[in-house]
């Protein structure tokens, strides 16, 4: 399935993603404050930190939908933010899946797998439609292939998109939160999926909240905050046992609600001491 | 009832109230009705504008040829003023500033504009400003012409709203799968895009199969004539209104089955899926 992205064969010994020197701002306000890291074939990396800490902006630059404003940006081994690049070549050997799904809502299952195969990669109808059916029971819609989005679950709907995605052959997978609006009984099944993905070998890289997912796949665990990489490392050390104080108020937030309530309230003493003992009451 | 109600302490109830208010307009209004009933002279104005002979002479020409022409007049009309309006709502979203200048100043312009003068000047200005030259396809080419450069600036507005009303996930996930901007917009966006114009569209119809009477302006030959231009010259002829009547029946049998077709489209789309 690798590999068929063209005009990357000749760099095709770089690592899957490298990232160096990224910054990335809206206007005046910088999101990305100079971002390094890697993603090496194969492997699976998960990002996680805070709500606004630049993650999704992250993700996004690296199939260029946001233009970096600083840095380099290499896909296997092709710099991206080279302006003479090929951008829609690039972009056929990187999958990605949105928060939101973004399936195509007039197309069928079937058709949102095909549409892309056979516009951007010429494939005929017949090979089109034999590569799609085989991705759509990758994901476990075999029956579903005539359905269209309106009629499929959220949980349906965002494995069409990862089939959708796969059925390019793209050499690395980008998720963004793929789970976020998802009713929590429908979770298991999108994270079973990537998570065959992740033993078939396929390189990934995850923004997700789902800890337990980044702690039985993720080959290396990357913690954002402010725009820059705080720590990262494989998630036995920073999922388990943070070196950072930044990381462990993050984590103890997601992994325990209940927790992260004092803490806030702990942290809000200077701020307003009355307010701060209120919610330390709570149970 | 009434009893009851008005032993309401404190006066009327509202219902009662809002019923007295109805029935006094009802009663107006059938008052006005039967006067005006009482004043027409019955007799003449069946003559004048119900005149069954009259009436059977028309037939069956003020279908094959007014009606037909006006049909014909208004598609050519829609599919000049579809394609333009296309090209000028991309335009208006281009990323090139002059192509948006262009479009914006183009909408203005002939929203701005009376389209009789649209047709005087595709009729007169048009052979006088560029000598030797003449529109291709005579009275339908020139109509199609007039009626399609108006519709245009229309038809851009709703287009480009139709476009923007697209969500931008979708130009995402189809950039994401290596469309070009192109590929994305022509077969994602535009199909999505036209299922949310096709009602207001089907109202423009509605406008260009009336606003093709304007062709009445160029000078048609009998051939030529659309419905009203064929019922004012029956008319004339005949020094008789019916086939004003009926040319206006005929129009009606096209845009109130149009106009409901547009309102039900409206509906299924609020009401229908997702
Ligand atoms: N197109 C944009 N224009 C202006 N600001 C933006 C834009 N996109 C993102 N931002 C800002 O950049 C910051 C980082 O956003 P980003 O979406 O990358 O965060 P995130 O880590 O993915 O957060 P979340 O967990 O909520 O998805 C936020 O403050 C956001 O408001
Ligand atoms: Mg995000």
């Amino acid at each position: 399935m690798k590999d068929t992205r063209p005009g990357t064969g000749a760099a095709a010994g770089g690592r899957a993603i490298e990232i160096s020197g990224l910054r990335k701002s809206f206007g005046t306000t910088e999101v990305l404050r100079g971002i390094d890291f890697h993603v090496e074939r194969g492997e699976v990396v998960c990002v996680i930190g805070p709500s606004g800490s630049g993650k999704s902006t992250l993700l996004r630059c690296v199939n260029l939908l946001e233009e970096p404003s600083a840095g380099t940006i290499r896909v296997a081994g092709v710099d991206v933010t080279d302006p003479d690049v090929d951008i829609d070549a690039v972009r056929r050997g990187i999958g990605m899946v949105f928060q939101s799904f973004n399936l195509f809502p007039h197309l069928t299952a079937l058709g949102n797998v095909t549409i892309a195969q056979r516009k951007v990669l010429r494939r005929g109808r017949a090979e089109a439609e034999r590569i799609a059916r085989e991705n759509l029971g990758r994901v476990g819609l075999a029956d579903r292939v005539g359905a269209f989005p309106a009629q499929l679950s959220g949980g349906q709907q965002q494995r069409v998109a990862i089939a959708r995605a796969l059925a390019m052959g793209p050499g690395v997978m980008l998720f963004d939160e793929p789970t976020s609006a998802l009713d929590p009984e429908l979770v298991g099944d999108v994270l079973g999926v990537m998570r065959g993905l992740a033993v078939e070998g396929m390189t990934m890289l995850v923004v997700t909240h789902e800890m337990s997912f980044a702690r039985e796949v993720a080959d290396r665990v990357v913690f954002m905050d402010g725009g820059v990489v705080v720590e990262e490392g494989p998630p036995s050390r920073v999922i388990a046992d943070p070196a950072h104080e930044r990381t462990r108020a993050f984590l103890s937030r997601v992994l325990d609600p209940a927790a992260a309530r004092i803490e806030d309230a702990d942290a809000a003493v200077d701020a307003d001491v009355g307010d701060a003992a209120a919610e330390d009451g709570r149970p | 009832m009434t009893a009851e109600q008005a032993a309401v302490p404190g006066g009327m109830s509202r219902r009662r109230r809002r019923q007295i208010s109805l029935w006094t307009q009802y009663g107006l209004f059938a008052a006005v009705v039967l006067v005006v009933a009482l004043l027409a002279d019955w007799p003449k104005l069946r003559v004048n504008f119900a005149n069954w002979g009259v009436a059977k002479d028309l037939f069956p020409d003020v279908i094959t040829v007014g009606l037909r022409n006006t049909v014909v007049y208004t598609a050519v009309g829609f599919g000049i003023g579809l394609a333009l309006g296309l090209v000028i709502a991309l335009m208006r979203l281009s990323s090139a500033a002059p192509y948006r200048w262009f479009a914006t100043v183009y909408i203005e312009v002939f929203r701005g504009l009376p389209l009789l003068l649209i047709f005087i000047f595709v009729g007169v200005g048009v052979p006088l400003a560029f000598p030797g030259t003449t529109i291709p396809g005579g009275a339908v080419g020139q109509t199609g012409v007039a009626l399609g450069v108006s519709a245009a600036a229309y038809m851009a507005e709703t287009i480009r709203a139709g476009i923007e009303a697209v969500p931008r996930g979708q130009t995402e996930a189809a950039r994401s799968l290596g469309m070009s901007h192109g590929r994305a917009m022509a077969s994602i966006v535009l199909p999505q895009a036209f299922r949310i114009v096709v009602p207001p569209l089907t109202n423009q119809l509605v406008l260009l199969c009336k606003d093709s009477s304007l062709v009445l302006f160029l000078g048609v030959t009998l051939e030529q004539r659309e419905l009203t231009k064929f019922g004012r010259d029956l008319a004339g002829q005949q020094g008789n209104t019916t086939p004003i009547i009926v040319a206006g029946i005929c129009y009606l049998v096209v845009t109130i089955p149009l106009s409901l077709l547009a309102r039900r489209l409206e509906a299924r789309r609020h009401g229908g899926r997702r």
